[in-house]
C-alpha cells in the first residue's frame, strides 16, 4: 500500500524538529506542512482538536499528536534504526529523561529566558540544578542512547541548536564550562549528518527569539 | 534469571493516584510485591531519596536493585518485563498512540485542574478549573466510545493502559464532587464514563488498592488546611 506521511509543524518549533529528525533517521518520506500559528489551517484544527498545536503526524489519514507520542509511534511503525532500545530498563531510562526534558529542563530554561527579576533568578537556579542532573546522566556516554542516538537525544536535541540562540539574544551563558559532558554531547550531536542537515537557519532563529525576548522584556 | 525470582518493591503513598497505577499494573501481571508506605508529611525516606534523586517523588518501582520512576514509565516497564498476557497496552501502534495521548492529557491538563479547584483563589479561578474538568470529561466520554468499541473498558474486555491512567483519579474525583458540591460524572453528559467508573472501581485488580472516598476526603481536608496555613480540622 502506498504510504502517506504528513507532518504539520512550524519552521522553528523544536517539538516538530525532533519528529523531523526521527523521520530522517528512519529514511521515511513525508510531506512537511509549515503552519502559521497566528492563522492555523483548517486541517490542523481538524487533526488536533484537543490542543490545536503542532506537531501533528498524519499517517495514511490518521493523525497522531504530542511529540513524544509521535516519536514512539514512529519507532513502533517503522522498525529500522530504532530510537528505543529492546531492554525494558533502558527503555524506561530513555522515557524518564525525555519526560525530564519536556516537564522540567525546557520549561525552566524558557522561564529563565522570559521572566524578570526574582522569578528570573529562581528560574536560572532551577535550570542549573536541572542541567546538573543531565550532566550526571551523560557521564561515561557519548549519547544518552549510548553509542548511537535514541529518543532522549532527539528530545534534548533542542539544546544543541537553540541554547546558543538564547545565549546570543540574552548575553547570558547558561551551559558553560561547569557542564563539560553536556557541551561535548552538543558538539557530537550537531556533527551527525541527520541533525546537521536538518536545522532551522540560525540567523532566522536569532531574529525570531530577539523579537520574543523584547516582547517579554519591554524597554521601560 | 526468572523474573519471578527477583524482588519487587513499590514505594508509595496510600492517597496517591500515581502509585495506584503501578500497583494495578503489577496486580494484572500477578506479580508479588512489597509495598512500602512513605509518610510524606514526615519527611522522605533514605530509600526514596536514593531511588529517585531527580524528583524525590513516589511512586518508585524497585525491581531487584533497579529503581524505575514516573508512574506511566513504570506501567509500561511492567507491561514489557512481564510480557505474558494479559497485556496492558494494545499491540497496534495507532491504538497505543491514542492511549498515550490521553494519558498525557490527563496528567498535563486534566488532573492539574482538579488540584487547582482545591487551592483556587477566588470564585472565577474555581469556576474556570471546574469548567476545564468538565470539558475534559466530555472529551474522555467521546474517547471512551472510540477506544472501547462497545466493550466494558478503554482497553476492551479487560482494563488496559488508559483505564489505569484515568481510573486512578476516580477517588479524588469523588472527593472533589463531595467537597465542591458539584456533579462531574453524570448521566446527562458522561453516561458511559459513569458506568465505566463503577466497573473500574469494582475490578478485581483495582478494588484492593483504591482508597475509600471518606478516608481520602478527610486527608484532602487536612491538606487544604495545611496549604491555607490553618490548623488541621479534627477528623
Amino acid at each position: 500500500m502506498a504510504e502517506e506521511v504528513k507532518l504539520f509543524k512550524t519552521w522553528s518549533t523544536p517539538f516538530g524538529l525532533r519528529v523531523v529528525w526521527a523521520l530522517k533517521l528512519k529514511g521515511i518520506q513525508y510531506d512537511a506542512i509549515d503552519e502559521d500559528l497566528s492563522n492555523k489551517s483548517a486541517l490542523l484544527l481538524q487533526y488536533n482538536p484537543v490542543y490545536k498545536k503542532v506537531p501533528v503526524l498524519v499517517h495514511n489519514g490518521k493523525p497522531i499528536s504530542e511529540s513524544l507520542v509521535i516519536l514512539e509511534y514512529i519507532d513502533e511503525t517503522w522498525k529500522q534504526n530504532p530510537i528505543l532500545p529492546e531492554d525494558p530498563l533502558e527503555k524506561a531510562r530513555e522515557r524518564f529523561w525525555a519526560k525530564f526534558n519536556d516537564e522540567k529542563l525546557l520549561p525552566s530554561i524558557w522561564d529563565a529566558f522570559t521572566k524578570e527579576g526574582k522569578e528570573r533568578e529562581e528560574a536560572i537556579a532551577t535550570s542549573l540544578e536541572n542541567l546538573k542532573f543531565v550532566e550526571e546522566e551523560l557521564k561515561g556516554k557519548i549519547f544518552f542512547g549510548g553509542e548511537k542516538i535514541g529518543l532522549a537525544d532527539l528530545v534534548f536535541g533542542w539544546l544543541a541548536n537553540l541554547i546558543c540562540v538564547f545565549e546570543e539574544v540574552t548575553g547570558f551563558k547558561i551551559i558553560d564550562e561547569r557542564f563539560p559532558v553536556l557541551l561535548a554531547w552538543m558538539q557530537e550531536f550537531l556533527e551527525l549528518p541527520i541533525i546537521k542537515d536538518n536545522l532551522p537557519p540560525h540567523d532566522k532563529l536569532v531574529i525570531k527569539y530577539q523579537a520574543l525576548y523584547e516582547k517579554y522584556h519591554p524597554a521601560k | 534469571m526468572d523474573e519471578n525470582d527477583v524482588k519487587v518493591k513499590v514505594l508509595g503513598s496510600w492517597s496517591s493516584p500515581f502509585v495506584m497505577r503501578a500497583m494495578i499494573a503489577l496486580n494484572i501481571k500477578s506479580v508479588n510485591y512489597e509495598y512500602l508506605e512513605e509518610r510524606l508529611w514526615e519527611g522522605k525516606s533514605e530509600l526514596l531519596l536514593k531511588s529517585n534523586p531527580v524528583h524525590k517523588k513516589i511512586p518508585v518501582l524497585i525491581h531487584g536493585d533497579k529503581p524505575i520512576c514516573e508512574s506511566l514509565v513504570i506501567v509500561q516497564y511492567i507491561d514489557e518485563v512481564w510480557s505474558s498476557t494479559p497485556s496492558i497496552l494494545p499491540s497496534d501502534p495507532h491504538e497505543r498512540a491514542t492511549d498515550r495521548f490521553w494519558a498525557a492529557y490527563l496528567d498535563e491538563k486534566w488532573f492539574p485542574s482538579m488540584r487547582t479547584i482545591a487551592i483556587a483563589q477566588g470564585e472565577d479561578a474555581r469556576k474556570a478549573a471546574i469548567a476545564q474538568l468538565e470539558e475534559g470529561l466530555v472529551l474522555l466520554e467521546e474517547a471512551f466510545g472510540k477506544c472501547s468499541k462497545g466493550k466494558p473498558f478503554f482497553g476492551g474486555d479487560q482494563i488496559g493502559y488508559l483505564d489505569i491512567a484515568f481510573g486512578c483519579f476516580l477517588g479524588w474525583l469523588r472527593v472533589t464532587e463531595k467537597m465542591s458540591v458539584i456533579n462531574l460524572l453524570g448521566e446527562a453528559k458522561t453516561p458511559a464514563l459513569l458506568k465505566w467508573a463503577h466497573r473500574f472501581c469494582s475490578d478485581a485488580y483495582v478494588k484492593d488498592v483504591m482508597p475509600e472516598t471518606e478516608k481520602l476526603a478527610g486527608f484532602g481536608k487536612m491538606i487544604m488546611a495545611k496549604l491555607r496555613g490553618a490548623a488541621p480540622p479534627k477528623s
